[in-house]
């Protein structure tokens, strides 16, 4: 066991070394696998930002639950008191329906219009403020429960926008991860192709190897490792990049925020996130390398 | 050591490189494989090294049925067998103690390990004090040995060389058989291909003839075979070699 690790310590150091002898070459390899790992993980962050922002919109939103025109003003109280002892509503507040009318007599214009009408047309509103805890899942469950009521005429939402942004948000991120999928492809082929070319390059190598026991796993070895290496120097200079794309973007946002008088803060990758962008990018390595090794490795023999 | 039965290989385009053969070389002999170029010396050699495997017959090499050895099992074979070539086969890209140190490396020895065997290899080839020097640096008979240095590093018991002096100038040559020599006599069966006859009757080796891929028979008409040098077996002379 610590043979074998000590082996795999000595080629690793081995291929690291190839790859800084030819610096410019493994450069753009690596910076060609952080730049495709960097596109999704910022769009990531955007979408994961854009949720944030939204996610305190729908909970500032009010219902309006428009009773029966047979219900009474008392119990139309009673209803809004019963109301507001749910957990996920923060308060109700009753709107008769002189109040109402009263509003509409003062807002809209139709004054005249309306003294003319013989009795008054506007049923009682109860507005409910759904509390701060509530996700756009139980927004929804508790908008259900409400126009259930066998008081309730209808139930006006005014955060339908939102669950359509929600909408987009989850249209986006699945786009996202499908396009995150086909770049993590094409890094595949990258390192695929830059180890096949590598492998060409040290066919003799190979050969002579070969020839005097060299198992394929043994010739494999170095190779895989140059891909382990791509994949991580990628993965740790894409998150370089996702890090100075925030840093650039700080400063206007921090303006936005001033003008908003709202305390936006862009949120950045977790440590965890972060992690599982390096992690990632050394998997594609890895995977990358072995399948253009496990290709092309047992076609060399020597001759 | 090395039995080979009625051996056959045919090459893909009908001809045929070796046709029939069969002898044998015991432990502990030293013994060359001389004939024109196209004669089968390297198919054979290449037979033994499980390069080539033939059309029909047996190789058996050390007890081992060689077409028993599993394509898998084909590395773990190689690595008793010590081989050199007449291109040497080095690797450029590293030094001479790593070129040396890479078949005990294969087998799963650090190269710390591998210096305690490495260096009284080099130091029989005499190029200890070149050890970290590139091989692309040396000369031809030095890279020669270091080529045999790598061979005889994980101590095998065979050793098959292919032409070993085919590039190399009288002397160097003489040179290279003399280490050869030195390894017969601490025990390791030596089977070497070479055209280089006067050099081998020096030695006073045992010679087998080959011809079209079969042993050369002797005609018994003395001028065609002093001419033609058909001898299957040159007995040990007894000549003592030259030092």
């Amino acid at each position: 066991m610590t043979g074998w690790f000590s082996r795999h310590v000595s080629t690793a150091i081995g291929s690291l070394g190839r790859l800084v002898r030819q610096p410019f070459a493994s450069l753009m390899i690596i910076l060609v696998i952080a730049v495709t790992l960097a596109i999704p993980a910022s769009l990531n962050l955007v979408v994961k930002n854009a949720q944030a922002v939204s996610a305190g919109w729908d909970n500032a939103l009010d219902f309006s639950v428009y009773l029966q025109r047979s219900v009474s003003e008392d119990d139309a109280g009673k209803l809004g008191n019963l109301i507001a002892q749910r957990a996920d509503v923060e308060s109700v507040r009753l709107v008769t329906a002189e109040d109402a009318l009263k509003e509409l007599r003062d807002q809209s214009g139709f004054g005249e219009a309306l003294d003319q009408l013989a009795e008054n047309p506007l049923p009682h509103t109860l507005v409910v403020r759904p509390g701060a805890s509530n996700t756009s899942q139980t927004i929804v469950l508790l908008q259900e429960e409400l126009s259930n009521l066998p008081e309730a005429d209808a139930v006006q939402v005014d955060t339908e926008w939102v669950q359509r942004f929600h909408a987009i948000l989850d249209i986006l991120r699945r786009a996202i991860v499908i396009g995150a999928a086909l770049l993590g492809v094409a890094i595949v082929i990258i390192i695929g192709n830059t180890i096949r070319l590598d492998i060409q390059n040290r066919r003799e190598e190979i050969e002579v190897t070969k020839l005097i026991g060299a198992s394929n796993a043994f010739v494999r070895r170095p190779f895989l490792w140059s891909g382990i290496w791509f994949g991580l120097f990628g993965g740790l200079l894409a998150v370089g990049l996702v890090f100075y794309g925030l840093y650039l973007l700080e400063q206007p946002v921090a303006r936005l925020a001033g003008l908003y008088r709202s305390g936006i803060v862009v949120m950045s990758l977790t440590l965890r996130e972060a992690l599982a962008v390096v992690g990632i990018g050394l998997g594609l390595g890895l995977a990358g390398s072995w399948l253009a090794a496990a290709r092309h490795m047992r076609r060399i023999e020597p001759r | 050591m090395i039995q080979l039965e009625e051996v056959t290989k045919r090459f893909p385009g009908g001809q045929e490189a070796l046709s029939g053969l069969s002898l044998s070389v015991d432990k502990g002999e030293m013994v060359f494989i001389t004939g024109h170029s196209g004669a089968g010396k390297s198919t054979l050699l290449r037979l033994i090294a499980l390069i080539e495997r033939p059309t029909s017959g047996q190789v058996i090499v050390d007890g081992q049925n060689t077409s028993r050895v599993k394509r898998r099992k084909i590395p773990a074979y190689r690595r008793q067998l010590g081989m050199v070539f007449q291109d040497h086969k080095l690797l450029y890209d590293r030094t001479v103690f790593e070129n040396v140190a890479l078949p005990l490396v294969i087998a799963g020895m650090s190269y710390r390990e591998a210096g305690r065997r490495v260096r009284p290899a080099l130091e029989h080839v005499d190029l200890l004090h070149k050890e970290k020097q590139n091989p692309a640096t040396l000369s031809a008979g030095e890279q020669q040995r270091v080529g045999i240095a790598r061979a005889v590093v994980s101590r095998p018991k065979l050793l098959i060389a292919d032409e070993p002096t085919g590039n190399l100038d009288p002397d160097l040559s003489l040179e290279v058989m003399r280490m050869f020599r030195r390894f017969n006599e601490v025990g390791v069966t030596l089977l070497i291909a070479s055209h280089d006859i006067s050099l081998i009757d020096k030695l006073g080796c045992r010679r087998i003839e080959l011809d079209a891929g079969k042993l050369a028979a002797p005609t018994g008409d003395l001028d065609s075979w002093e001419d033609e040098g058909e001898w299957v077996t040159v007995a040990h002379s007894g000549e003592e070699f030259p030092e």
